[in-house]
């Protein structure tokens, strides 16, 4: 595999508002009814975007095409909660998203998203909101996700951001796809598996 | 030094530590289906790669399978070319398949349990959440996302951090009507959809070690749905009876051998945790959800709270201090991995028996397993089902995330025994799932609304004198 290093996206930013947005909402189950991922980002927030356009007051802004180039997503607390399906994080990585700003994340989407090499960084809910506010009402505004000083810079204002340290290091070195390293020493992969009982034999 | 079951087992299967500071953990049991799985046989395919542990995997097929017409072809193409999919590359790999003519095909965390393919002390993963459920045996298993599952068939191994333990501690002795269900929708409740970000719950205390296996396995299963990856109960003699005889169980002298390996592996009495919570099992009532995940739930007779959210009021069409019970129901499911296993099939049949099923509501039991559905016919609860207005279905997941043909339309309010009620997860986008016990499934069936399954029996009996 390539090594792809990643350091920094930048780009303009699509704002999802809400706490607890879940995986059958980002990618609703009947658009999981294929063998491939290819096509996942047509359908992405789609039964949110219905409900949007129904309430006519304000559309969904997956569906604006004001934020149809972005590459950052903002959104709040415990995104991609529920279903583990990582049809989620393509969907959202083959709109053209290459970074997740967000106050926090469900484990399973956080890692999906780590393997596909799309962070997922955290910010304080203050710094959030005003990201959300910035994209919003400055839709063409530049915003920078940065892994090396660790801040996210929007507009005149930088701020910190939060990554654990073994996915910054993932992305640092270019190791978030993960199977390469699973896949050397894999002598001593033979030795664990040999000493579980389950498997040598009771 | 003391330590934890999720401690011991971590160590046993830790490879080595890799440079991204994540350790390397072997997985002794990898289960695949026909959803997460074929981009993952195609990742594998282009990376050349060939499955390092084939009989370490276990496929089945549960998502997409109709429930009414299982003849192949299936009716719907793109379930057909899913089924397909995963029997070809089965075949390329040499990974067992327990398909729909195997007489084993069900929910995949309801078979693994039932052939012993589930122990204690095994890393398990699988490409679903609920995967948490393979914990009641005290297993470490959790749920994985497509390229992890490549990575699982590639080397048995996942890149991985290391949880948090939190002991969750159900004190005391729960009343009548009150289930497994409601247990673990009460502790959801107290600890919010994401409190277990970052910890593996460790449930125990009298309420859970009277509990059957089948009820360890609804209250691990739904641990995800309180941010927890990783749920178990550590193994005790309900567990090893449970296992006997198995098909994939050890056997003879070497399951005297397996229960001491496991005995050991339990949590030790002084162990660490990183958090406690404890619980009185007497404060819990049948609970039903009124919102859009898991945690928004009440006592049936509890008034909707005052800061409920907005949007989950007005998704769901209730309002603040409006009770559950008394709502009306426009279908009522009863299976899933939570709770579609034969004891809760043999509860809600309990309940049944006798009644019949509200004129406007419809009603289906989707037995979790083909084993559990035979078992149930054995003992005549299809008929019971039936009887009463039930379709009595194949095995699958069915409605609980309708990737088949059973969905709801339109605003259809469904009480189900279900573990989500994300908006539109039952498959109408407008569509309201109200989870709860199968118990007050059958119950709010039979009523055409919702009702307090404590009341319910009570009827019951009177009209049974």
């Amino acid at each position: 595999m390539a090594v792809e290093r990643i350091q920094r996206v930048s780009g303009t930013a699509l704002p999802v508002r809400g706490d607890n947005i879940d995986t059958d909402r980002i990618i609703p189950a009947r658009f999981l009814r294929s063998v491939s991922f290819e096509g996942l980002e047509t359908h992405l927030f789609e039964d949110d975007c219905r409900e949007a356009a129904a309430r006519e007051s304000n559309s969904h802004p997956a569906a604006n095409p004001i934020f149809a180039p972005a590459t950052v997503m903002i959104v709040n607390r415990n995104f991609g909660c529920g279903s583990s399906r990582e049809h989620a994080p393509q969907a959202i990585r083959r709109r053209g998203i290459r970074a997740i700003v967000g106050e926090s994340y469900s484990e399973i989407f956080f890692g999906n998203a780590t393997a596909l090499g799309m962070p997922c960084v955290s910010a304080a809910p203050d710094v959030v909101s005003a990201l959300l506010d910035l994209a919003e009402t400055m839709p063409s505004t530049e915003f920078v996700v940065d892994l090396q000083s660790m801040t996210v810079t929007a507009g005149d204002s930088t701020r910190p951001i939060a990554l654990p340290a073994p996915a910054r290091d993932a992305f640092l070195t270019g190791t978030w796809d993960a199977t390469g390293l699973l896949l050397s020493d894999f002598d001593e992969v033979y030795a664990v598996a040999e000493r579980l009982p389950y498997i040598s034999g009771w | 030094m003391p330590s934890t079951l999720f401690q011991k087992v971590w160590d046993a299967h830790s490879v080595r530590r890799l440079p991204t500071g994540q350790t390397q953990l072997f997985i002794g049991l990898h289960l695949i289906h026909e959803v997460t799985s074929p981009q993952a046989f195609d990742m594998l395919r282009a990376r050349g790669d060939r499955v390092a542990f084939p009989e370490r995997t276990i496929g089945t097929v549960d998502h997409i399978v109709p429930t009414k017409n299982q003849r192949r072809p299936f009716i719907d193409l793109k379930a057909e070319e899913m089924l397909s999919s995963l029997e070809r590359n089965c075949r390329e790999y040499g990974v067992q398949l327990l398909d729909l003519q195997s007489g084993q095909q069900g929910i995949v965390h309801v078979i693994g349990p039932e052939l012993g393919l589930t122990q204690p002390g095994m890393t398990i993963a699988c490409g679903d959440s609920h995967t948490s459920t393979h914990g009641a045996f005290g297993a470490i298993a959790f749920g994985i996302g497509t390229s992890q599952v490549r990575d699982v068939l590639a080397s048995q191994c996942l890149a991985i951090e290391p949880l948090k333990v939190r002991r969750i501690e159900v004190r005391g002795r729960p009343g009548a009507g009150v289930y497994a269900k409601d247990v673990i929708l009460t502790i959801i409740r107290r600890l919010g959809v994401n409190g277990g970000v970052g910890y593996a719950y460790e449930y125990g205390g009298e309420t859970i070690d009277r509990m059957s296996m089948d009820e360890r396995m609804t209250i691990c299963n739904m641990s995800i749905e309180g941010g927890a990856r990783v749920g178990y109960v550590n193994p005790d003699q309900k567990t090893y009876d449970y296992l006997q005889a198995r098909r994939f169980a050890p056997h003879g002298d070497a399951f005297e051998r397996a229960v001491r390996w496991w005995s050991s592996l339990a949590s030790d009495p002084d162990a660490a945790y990183d958090d406690r919570v404890v619980i009185d099992a007497a404060e819990i009532k049948p609970t039903v959800t009124w919102g859009i995940n898991p945690g928004e739930s009440v006592s049936v007779d509890e008034a909707i709270p005052a800061d409920a959210d907005s949007e989950a009021l007005a998704f769901m069409g209730v309002a603040r201090g409006q009770r559950v019970s008394g709502t009306p129901i426009d279908v009522a499911f009863i299976g899933s991995c939570t709770n579609g296993r034969l004891s809760d099939l043999r509860e809600a049949a309990r309940l049944v028996r006798g009644h019949h099923v509200a004129s406007h509501v419809k009603a289906l039991v989707v037995p979790g397993s083909q084993s559990v559905r035979a078992a149930a016919e054995r003992e005549g609860l299809d008929r019971v089902f039936t009887d009463a207005g039930f379709e009595w279905r194949g095995a699958g997941c069915s409605m609980c995330l309708a990737m088949n043909d059973d969905r709801l339309e339109g605003t259809q309010v469904c009480a189900s025994s279900s573990n989500r009620n994300f908006k539109g997860r039952q498959g109408s986008p407008t569509g309201r799932t109200l989870l709860m016990s199968p118990a007050m499934v059958a119950a709010a069936a039979i009523a055409g609304e919702i009702v307090d399954v404590r009341q319910f029996s009570a009827t019951e009996a009177v009209v049974g004198r």
